[in-house]
């Protein structure tokens, strides 16, 4: 016992033992206070719908539909649970896994506020492991598609996945404008780089470019094809029920949530805003967050679905071109300022 | 903290690369080599290399193995079928080679097991930085950098003329 | 963030590599499957960039990196063509076996 308090005593007087533990609380928090917003995010979703197509959306589960998520979470658990016949079981339960885990440590290196304690890790790569985590997202849809032993979620997976890493590729090159201007990886410097005008105006085919892919890689509004109903019945969360299909869905919201951030900290100012003081620049964060989620679900409710061919034609042969003209354009206007 | 670290991480690069040769279905192999890339990408962060650890994952990780996920699945592959005779002794002899190497690797390393010259501390800490990175890659290695993007360039050509096959004239395509 | 100090010895890093590198020939040696035996070269070639950043970092140099980073580039030009030709085999044979495809002819 008293070799086992050593042991801990030891660990705890270790150098970096305090940064760790404080970015784990951060951590924590984070994921707690993520985990609410996604629900919220798919009430609001289903309320911001019901308007826009002229009938109210839910309004029963107390007052405004406001406990309609924990009604949902509810029915999701009560869900009878069945894995099909020929399933490969490991594979078909790590893949909800995958789907919600890449999108909420995305988390772990956005800056929220001005303060240092407003950033859980603050990594001198950090738009790097935003790429990581969501190439790795991938897999999930994969795999969820390959070990259901389904054809239309066969299918559904790998039309899905195709289209996810085409749009990685456009997603990370419209970047690059931003890392030239801003001079680091690091989240922290490019929001601080901001300081006096938004990356949106000098970058604003990068900023068009990222908002188009990331729509595609979260398989939401107009490029969501591969979970059409109409097309490949539920594509390949098609045999998932009860709390999986709820990873997934959450999953869905929580990646949409992380890229909105990702795009706010890019090319919208991240916490930069006038009038509040430094304490307080989180409130600018959320409240772009909240304006670029309303028009995340507005564009879905607006425009039809792009067929499979038509979004593959778009993501190769116009975005990608179209970020690297955006490169070249940028690399040589830095070029020409460093030279003046 | 960090031998605790790197211990854990080798554990896992070493159970992982056992795995992707003991299983039996390729899916299954491909996802162990996966969780072993990633594992990796631990062990390059442990020596501060964060840019290449962030590359293998997006690089490897992400869409090589993606790649081989996607052949596999769309040759759709079953259980690898490995009874017979030949079969067994193939495999004893190959694992008999394994072993023979690892010994050698342990009469090599045996006196020097904690030796090899020690860090030094890393100016300012920007060792693995992509600033750092950067410069040296585009001033001493700006031309292997310039052939590296036409290999890619070939490879893609490459690869999509030899996926096309040959057809017979006048298939129309 | 100041340099992390190398509580870890080089030799450790480097029986590592040796370890994984020797698991990726087992493979290669063992294996039937076209698929599996390009998956331990991988195997195989990941060993060898571990060596290289550890070597860059315990020498003070940069240029390991730089190598592992040509490395990577190299290893994903070979997998899209290995397995371009993999899927062509496939075709024509009918399995993916590499005993199985063992005649000129065809």
């Amino acid at each position: 016992m008293s070799g086992i308090v050593a042991a801990l005593t030891h660990l705890w007087n270790m150098p970096y033992t305090p940064l760790v533990v404080w970015a784990l609380v951060k951590c924590v928090v984070i994921l707690f206070a993520m985990l609410t917003v996604v629900s919220y995010l798919i009430y609001a979703e289903r309320k911001v719908a019901g308007h826009m197509q002229a009938r109210t959306g839910p309004n029963r589960v107390g007052p405004l539909g406001l406990f309609q998520p924990l009604a949902d979470v509810g029915k999701l658990f009560f869900k009878e649970e069945f894995i099909p016949d020929g399933a490969n079981k490991v594979v078909f339960h790590v893949a909800p896994i995958l789907a919600v885990v890449p999108a909420i440590v995305t988390f772990s290196v956005i800056p929220f506020g001005a303060q240092s304690a407003m950033v859980a890790t603050d990594v001198n790569v950090g738009l790097l492991v935003f790429f990581a985590l969501s190439s790795l997202g991938v897999y999930s849809i994969t795999l969820a598609g390959w070990s259901s032993n389904n054809k239309y979620a066969l299918l559904g997976g790998l039309r899905s996945s195709a289209q996810m890493i085409s749009y990685e590729l456009a997603m990370g090159l419209s970047t690059l404008g931003v890392l030239l201007l801003a001079g680091s990886l690091s989240l922290v410097q490019i929001v601080r780089a901001q300081e006096h005008m938004w990356f949106v105006v000098p970058q604003l085919l990068g900023f068009l470019i990222f908002m188009t892919t990331a729509f595609a890689e979260t398989n939401r509004a107009p490029f969501d094809l591969p979970e059409a109903e109409s097309e490949l019945v539920a594509g390949f969360h098609t045999e998932y029920s009860s709390m999986k299909f709820g990873m997934f869905f959450l999953g869905e919201f929580a990646n949409v949530i992380s890229i909105c951030s990702i795009a706010i900290v890019l090319f919208l100012g991240g916490w930069n805003g006038p009038w509040l003081p430094e304490s307080l620049k989180f409130l600018w964060f959320f409240a772009k967050l909240g304006i670029l989620l309303f028009f995340f679900i507005w564009v879905r409710w607006t425009f039809p679905r792009f067929r499979y061919d038509q979004l593959m034609h778009l993501g190769w042969k116009i975005m990608l071109p179209l970020a690297i003209a955006n490169i070249v354009a940028t690399a040589l206007w830095v070029y020409w300022r460093m030279q003046s | 903290m960090t031998t605790f670290l790197f211990l854990a991480f080798a554990a896992l690069l070493t159970g992982c690369s056992l795995m992707v040769v003991l299983q039996r279905n390729p899916v299954t192999s491909a996802l162990w080599l996966v969780l072993g890339f990633c594992s990796l990408a631990g062990i390059y962060l442990l020596l501060q290399a964060e840019f290449l650890a962030m590359v293998q994952v997006i690089v490897y990780a992400g869409a090589i193995m993606v790649l081989f996920l996607f052949v596999i699945m769309y040759l759709n592959l079953k259980h690898d079928i490995e009874d017979g005779l030949h079969h067994h002794a193939r495999r004893i002899v190959g694992w008999t080679l394994g072993a023979l190497l690892v010994i050698e690797g342990v009469m090599l390393m045996r006196r020097g097991w904690a030796l090899g010259p020690t860090a030094l501390e890393s100016p300012n800490g920007v060792w693995g930085n992509t600033a750092a990175i950067g410069r040296v890659l585009f001033s001493r290695y700006l031309f292997p950098f310039e052939v590296l993007s036409i290999l890619l360039l070939v490879a893609m050509v490459g690869a999509i003329l030899v996926s096309r096959g040959t057809r017979p004239e006048g298939s129309g395509r | 963030m100041s340099a992390l100090p190398a509580a870890v010895p080089m030799n450790w890093y480097l029986a590592l590599s040796a370890i994984v590198f020797t698991i990726g020939v087992v493979g290669v040696l063992v294996r039937r499957n076209a698929l599996v035996i390009f998956m331990s070269i991988e195997l195989m070639l990941n060993a060898a960039n571990l060596a290289f950043v550890t070597f860059s970092r315990f020498l003070n140099t940069l240029d390991g990196q730089i190598f592992v980073f040509f490395v990577m580039t190299v290893a994903a030009a070979e997998v899209a063509i290995g397995l371009a030709i993999i899927v062509n085999v496939f075709r024509l044979k009918e399995t993916v076996y590499v005993d199985e495809v063992n005649q000129l002819k065809g």
